[in-house]
């Protein structure tokens, strides 16, 4: 099916727009209903990053092997991650008409006595599962329900709705779950301006780690008269610890394809680019599957939806290099250079891509677009933290996506309100430290965030951009690490800033040396060999990165060091005057050298 | 050499799915087809984008994902980001380069494997994690590293 016509310029009525939508929406909403409550069984896996380092991958062959043997008639999906990661490879059941019955750490074995006494012969393992989805009345026999788990019972999401529901690279699904009604919306009933107003109403902030406001940064690109713009959705996410962009597009790419679109709308700009990092595969092929078919059904191209709005959407491959995730480092690699950044002024919205203006957002920003034009931006303004300016609050709207490791109970991607505390998430949703150990130290932001102690102040922090800032943490991207007594403070700073050496781009020098010379000396420190001057000497060199480096690589490359020294300096005082480690400190350093030429 | 290989740099360089092509997305298509960048493909690729040699060694160096020898028969990534390292990262790497007999990262002299670490493996929620030929495995401790690689080793080459 596609809607191509040949004079795109011409505005339909919207009747015409929503009869088109209206016939997706059905052939959307036929099949899913085939799939749910047909005559098989349906059986989704996790196969997300997560899913796939447990496992999922070989329960998928191993289920399809079994249904095969034993003849049973079933469909089989691939899911991305519901976010309970630890509890991968997660596998669900939903007989016709039944609950959906999640089991939890499933192995082949497993995966072959579900198929037999569960999807075939029809009697759940309650003893392997970790919870039920559906009517109360269905219950199975002694299972809970899965939104009674900690880790999901609090959580409010809006950008992982369909994440582990939906085949992410079935477009249909998609939209059968309210999917592209946002983007019909605002094609037929809201001029670009007026789709635009909805997100600064909504006080959406950016997701990339700066929390600018999305609609202001819109307004600089919707201004720029010039015929050939371009929004750029940034998956460079490099930072480690981080998890929750490539979540989102193995998961449910749908929702930024969907969003780039109304981007697109709203700033008048006619092309796209979903930049991802080469190298793992299900992200980028999942994107790929919808976009193509996004074509076929005539909400991506020419004339979308018959509405007169043209708008190209493609993936973009960058290779190994953490600092193409910076705005202008990301657009030198769309066009194939050395992702290095550029000086600024020109800002994007004039100079961008290719010289053509353009916009760039984080995958997570862009995620909320359509739920934000569906329900209003009154909705999403309604959810988070108010502003509070004499303190230096802006507010900041909508829910956090946070991915949680380490020492954690509860390991995985949850999305919640901002406004709840950090103890809240770390210890009522993901259940503590486990093995009766001493929270320590939490990691935040990725590698140029920071490193906090985990005391009661910082525990009872309110997830909001500008309260962790003044903390001196970024909130950022979303990672959080969580540390338990055995780890060393300065071990886990060197660590981070062996990866903020690796990675700088080598552009200017501040970041380039600086790096390598805070290296040198945490190495010392590590070691047992550091000296009085080191701390000094230190605080120095990060003075300079941050004065006279080009992006925030270099900008905010001190970071890990100055909230380690803030919050855990007697650690660093141990190591130089008593020459006494204060942690599990590894006696190998591995800090890689081999880095760019 | 072979004509083989240098059909598979010319249909890779010149069959890419995408609209926008660049030097870079090139060199991406060629690293996914032979599993490394020969100076053929550096030509090949000039020619397609109408660059010279040294504008595409300039992008082809910058990138560590880019290696300019034939690949080893497998792939070895170790995972040593803050989560995998506070999670023992640094254990599972030494039992590594033991099984490998490597020091550091490189190849076994017998091109059997790479060894290399990687800055995230994204499935930071198993930490700490390890990818064999791409395929990610987490939860690994020493042991199960050291078994995992010795069976890659004993499997068919991945290149």
């Amino acid at each position: 099916m596609t809607t191509q016509t040949d004079n795109p310029s011409s505005q339909p009525a919207p009747e015409a727009t929503d009869a088109v939508f209206d016939a997706i929406l059905a052939e959307a909403q036929r099949r899913w209903q085939a799939l749910t409550a047909g005559d098989r069984p349906w059986i989704r896996v996790g196969t997300g990053l997560a899913g796939e380092a447990a496992g999922g991958f070989e329960v998928v062959a191993a289920v399809r092997d079994a249904l095969a043997r034993g003849n049973v008639s079933a469909n089989v999906s691939e899911v991305g991650t519901l976010g309970l990661c630890f509890a991968e490879p997660l596998l669900d059941v939903q007989t016709p008409g039944g609950p959906r019955v999640f089991y939890r750490e499933v192995t082949s074995e497993l995966a072959q006595r579900i198929v037999a006494e569960h999807v075939a012969g029809g009697h759940p393992l309650p003893e392997h599962a970790i919870g039920y989805l559906g009517e109360p009345d269905a219950a199975p026999n002694g299972i809970p329900s899965l939104n009674d788990h900690p880790m999901l019972a609090q959580q409010q999401r809006i950008a992982l709705r369909n994440a582990g529901h939906i085949d992410p690279s079935d477009l249909y699904q998609y939209v059968a779950n309210g999917g592209y009604a946002a983007l019909n919306q605002a094609l037929t009933a809201m001029t670009p301006d007026e789709a635009r107003q909805e997100v600064l109403t909504s006080g959406l902030r950016g997701r990339g780690g700066a929390a600018f406001p999305a609609g202001v940064k819109w307004g600089f690109l919707a201004g720029n008269p010039d015929p050939n713009k371009y929004i750029l959705c940034n998956c460079e996410e490099g930072d480690p610890g981080a998890f929750n962009d490539r979540g989102i597009l193995e998961s449910d790419p749908a929702t930024v394809v969907e969003g780039i679109t109304i981007a697109g709308y709203a700033c008048n700009a006619n092309r796209g680019y979903i930049f991802i990092r080469h190298g793992h595969h299900q992200p980028i092929d999942r994107t790929r599957a919808v976009i193509n078919q996004a074509y076929e059904l005539g909400l991506l191209g020419q004339n979308i939806l018959g509405s007169g709005f043209s708008f190209d959407v493609e993936v973009a491959l960058t290779g190994d290099s953490y600092v193409s995730g910076e705005e202008t480092a990301l657009m030198e690699a769309i066009e194939g250079k050395r992702s290095m950044p550029r000086y600024r002024p020109p800002f994007p919205a004039q100079v961008g891509v290719f010289g053509k203006p353009s916009n760039i957002n984080n995958v997570k920003t862009l995620a909320y677009v359509p739920e934000i034009i569906a329900r209003g931006g009154e909705w999403f303004a309604g959810i988070g933290t108010p502003a509070d300016r004499d303190n230096g609050i802006n507010g900041s709207s909508g829910t956090a996506i946070l991915c949680l490791s380490g020492d954690i109970t509860y390991t995985g991607l949850v999305e919640v309100p901002l406004g709840m505390t950090l103890r809240q998430v770390l210890f009522d949703m993901a259940g503590g430290v486990p093995n009766g150990k001493r929270m320590k130290l939490l990691q935040t932001g990725g590698p140029l965030g920071g490193v906090l102690s985990a005391s009661d102040t910082n525990l009872d922090l309110v997830l909001d951009f500008d309260v962790f800032r003044a903390a001196g943490a970024i909130l950022g991207s979303g990672g959080i690490i969580v540390c338990d007594e055995d780890t060393c403070a300065v071990d886990l700073t060197r660590n981070l800033i062996a990866f903020c050496q690796y990675e700088s781009c080598g552009k200017c020098f501040p970041c380039r040396m600086g790096m390598s010379h805070l290296l040198e000396v945490l190495e010392r420190i590590s070691n047992l060999q550091g000296t009085e001057e080191d701390l000094a000497l230190m605080r120095n060199i990060g003075e300079n990165m941050q004065a006279g480096s080009l992006c925030g690589h270099g900008q905010l490359g001190f970071n890990p060091v100055s909230s380690a020294l803030r919050y855990f300096g007697d650690e660093f005082e141990a190591h130089i005057r008593e020459k006494r480690h204060t942690g599990d400190c590894p006696e190998l350093l591995i800090s890689p050298r081999l880095t760019r030429r | 050499m072979d004509d083989a290989t240098r059909s598979l740099i010319s249909d890779a360089v010149n069959s890419q799915p995408q609209s926008t092509v660049t030097v870079l997305s090139s060199l991406l298509a060629v690293e996914d087809a032979i599993g490394y960048i020969p100076k053929e493909a550096v030509e090949a690729v000039a020619l397609r984008m109408d660059a010279t040699v040294n504008d595409v060694w300039a992008v082809a160096t910058f990138y560590p994902n880019f290696r300019f020898e034939p690949p080893a028969e497998h792939r070895i990534e170790v995972c040593w980001g803050p989560s995998c390292h506070v999670m023992g990262a640094t254990a599972i790497i030494a039992a590594a380069q033991e099984t490998l007999n490597l020091p550091d990262e490189g190849d076994t002299p017998d091109g059997k494997a790479t060894l290399r670490y990687n800055t995230c493996l994204g499935a930071c929620a198993h930490a700490p994690v390890i990818a064999i030929d791409h395929h990610l495995a987490g939860r690994i401790t020493p042991d199960s590293a050291r078994a995992r690689i010795a069976a890659a080793l004993q499997s068919a080459a991945a290149h």
